[in-house]
């Protein structure tokens, strides 16, 4: 208990403390915002780090792969880059990649759609919601790959079966995502958008997607994630669709080949895309947006 | 201008408000009548969850009473408007996507008061007020919460409202800061003579804005009483201080622990 301390025995605890009272603080303290040195500058920067973080695996690979010393199972980094280039070269490469993200890029803006029509109903309707809760517990685990004989039966052997197949990857997590960012935007930005009269619609652009543009980025990563596995899997198992293959159909054939670097190079190509996307649309949107705004550190 | 008897600006009459949970009804607040005038500094004052700020949203007209009327000049509150706007307790009422400026332009163009530069001016115009001008392009992130409350206030001032709802705008600062809003927020009334309606559960704050205060009871809030105020905890014809009349109005017959307890 405080009432057991000795209160009225200063001495016990030391001479008395006169008050003290600083009428000229100290201002010798230059500037507040010191720059950082050079070094610390380019250290800050992600692309640097990570940059150097792909060179260091880019190493590891070559190291480990000469150690093998079989090409067959694992060729070096250096072959890899040769095929990779003569693959750009030669336009093999480069064709099978323009057809992937031709075939991706529309997959991704219909599955986009639908998604958005999906939660716009959702939404607005207590029927829509169930309905979205309960199709995406049904379809969201569900792999796209599973659902390709079934595409190949109702679209044939186009780009149709495939595009279907990538709306499925996409559209369940990006509904789902920014179906649960709308319902968890602050209930005090939603009072203020109402206070101020706004109509339904600018209510829905002006206060629910800025306010769930975390989760809804969040959906569109996925998404795009979901969609690139599809695409290629899809190409693997099915081959050349009408416009020519692409990158899953020039890394089976290569396997086929034992052109083993230039699976490789196949692969590397998937890679480079998936890191370019990330890093060059998601993360300059993010940063443009929730970053900017702190809704995200 | 004493004899002529001035119509009240806001009319509550009787207003019952309950909340529907899952299985049960909570009434936030039974037959609250009163009044407020043009220009009133108007309080409402009671103990945490008496149903201040349901009161509040249903002048707001977020909440329909299931009893009773509200009437804001001649018209009755069925729902919201810009003609009453919210400044609430939370600092997120800022959007935060954008700035401050920007959130004091949103608020009028939105609800059509004006638009283009007109609106432009009017939102630094405000913004000056409450001595912002410095963040006008920061976003509402990089500011304090004193800060973020008085773009809040800026923001529902350049509205020009009918009447101005502050649930608690205060009660999340530190006393420091508090005590010096206080005074910037009955300099911008001096200013503007704009009509307030606040809410606190703060007995010296209440003294301190209102020029009425109405006492709520504990849950479920009733009319306790309503008082006049000068605003200097002036003593009144009973010998007592005005804080210590409130006090005893609150607390009457209750033991002293509750009335510890409350400050
Ligand atoms: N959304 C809600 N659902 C159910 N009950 C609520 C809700 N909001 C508040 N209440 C209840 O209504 C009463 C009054 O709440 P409130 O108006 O927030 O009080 P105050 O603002 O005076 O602290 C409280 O008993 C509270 O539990
Ligand atoms: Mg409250």
């Amino acid at each position: 208990m405080v009432g057991e301390l000795p209160m009225s025995d200063e001495t016990a605890r030391g001479p008395e403390r006169p008050d003290y009272i600083n009428d000229n603080p100290p201002t010798g303290f230059g500037v507040v915002a010191k720059p950082l040195g050079l070094l610390e500058r380019i250290f800050d920067r992600g692309e640097v780090r990570k940059t150097l973080m792909l060179i260091a695996l880019a190493l590891v690979w070559e190291g480990y792969a000469r150690w093998l010393d079989n090409p067959l199972l694992f060729p070096t980094f250096i072959d890899t880059a040769r095929a990779f280039l003569q693959g750009l070269r030669s336009r093999e490469l480069l064709s099978a990649t323009v057809v992937s993200v031709t075939t991706l890029l529309q997959g991704y803006v219909l599955g986009l759609v639908c998604a958005a029509l999906l939660t716009a109903f959702a939404t607005a309707t207590r029927v829509g919601a169930d309905l979205l809760d309960t199709l995406t517990a049904m379809f969201n685990p569900l792999p796209s790959i599973a659902l390709l004989p079934l595409a190949m039966i109702w679209f044939g052997l186009g780009n149709g079966s495939i595009i279907f197949v990538l709306v499925h990857a996409v559209m369940w997590s990006v509904a789902l995502n920014t179906h649960t960012g709308f319902r968890s935007v602050s209930q005090t930005w939603r009072m203020v958008g109402q206070n101020y009269g706004l109509s339904r619609f600018a209510y829905v652009t002006r206060i629910l997607i800025p306010g769930a543009l975390p989760s809804i980025l969040t959906g569109l990563k996925i998404g795009w994630a979901f969609a690139w596995r599809a695409l290629i899997a899809a190409e693997l198992v099915f081959g050349v669709s009408s416009s020519g293959g692409g990158l899953g159909w020039f890394i089976f054939q290569n396997k086929n080949l034992l052109e083993i670097p230039s699976v490789f190079a196949g692969l590397l190509m998937v890679i480079i895309f998936g890191l370019a996307v990330e890093n060059l649309v998601f993360r300059t949107l993010e940063q443009r947006t929730i970053r900017r705004w702190g809704m995200q550190s | 201008m004493a004899t002529e008897v001035q119509k009240p600006l806001l009319d509550v009459d009787g207003v019952t408000l309950q909340y529907r949970a899952r299985d049960h009804l909570v009434t936030a607040t039974y037959r609250v009548s009163f009044s407020v005038r043009k220009s009133d500094r108007y309080v409402i004052l009671g103990p945490s969850g008496c149903g201040k700020s349901t009161l509040l949203k249903a002048v707001g007209g977020f909440i329909k009473p299931v009893e009773g009327t509200i009437t804001l000049g001649e018209r009755q509150i069925t729902r919201p408007g810009p003609d009453r706007v919210l400044v609430f307790q939370e600092f997120d009422q800022l959007l935060p996507w954008k700035t401050v400026e920007q959130n004091v332009l949103f608020a009028l163009t939105s609800s059509g008061r004006l638009s283009g530069g007109e609106a432009v001016d009017r939102a630094r115009h405000y913004i000056e007020k409450v001595k912002l001008t410095k963040f006008a392009d920061s976003y509402p992130h990089m500011l304090s919460g004193g800060m973020k409350q008085r773009v809040a206030i800026a923001r529902g001032m350049a509205m020009e409202p009918e009447i101005l709802l502050m649930d608690e705008p205060f009660a999340a600062l530190d006393a420091l800061t508090r005590g010096q809003m206080q005074e910037e927020l009955l300099q911008l009334w001096e200013d503007t003579r704009v009509t307030l309606l606040f809410v606190t559960h703060s007995i010296a704050e209440a003294v301190r804005i209102g020029n009425r205060i109405l006492l709520l009871t504990p849950h479920p809030g009733r009319v306790r009483a309503e008082l006049g105020s000068t605003g200097i905890d002036a003593i009144g014809a009973d010998g007592r201080r005005l804080s210590a009349r409130i006090e005893s109005l609150l607390f009457e017959g209750e033991p002293d622990g509750r009335r510890a307890a409350h400050e």
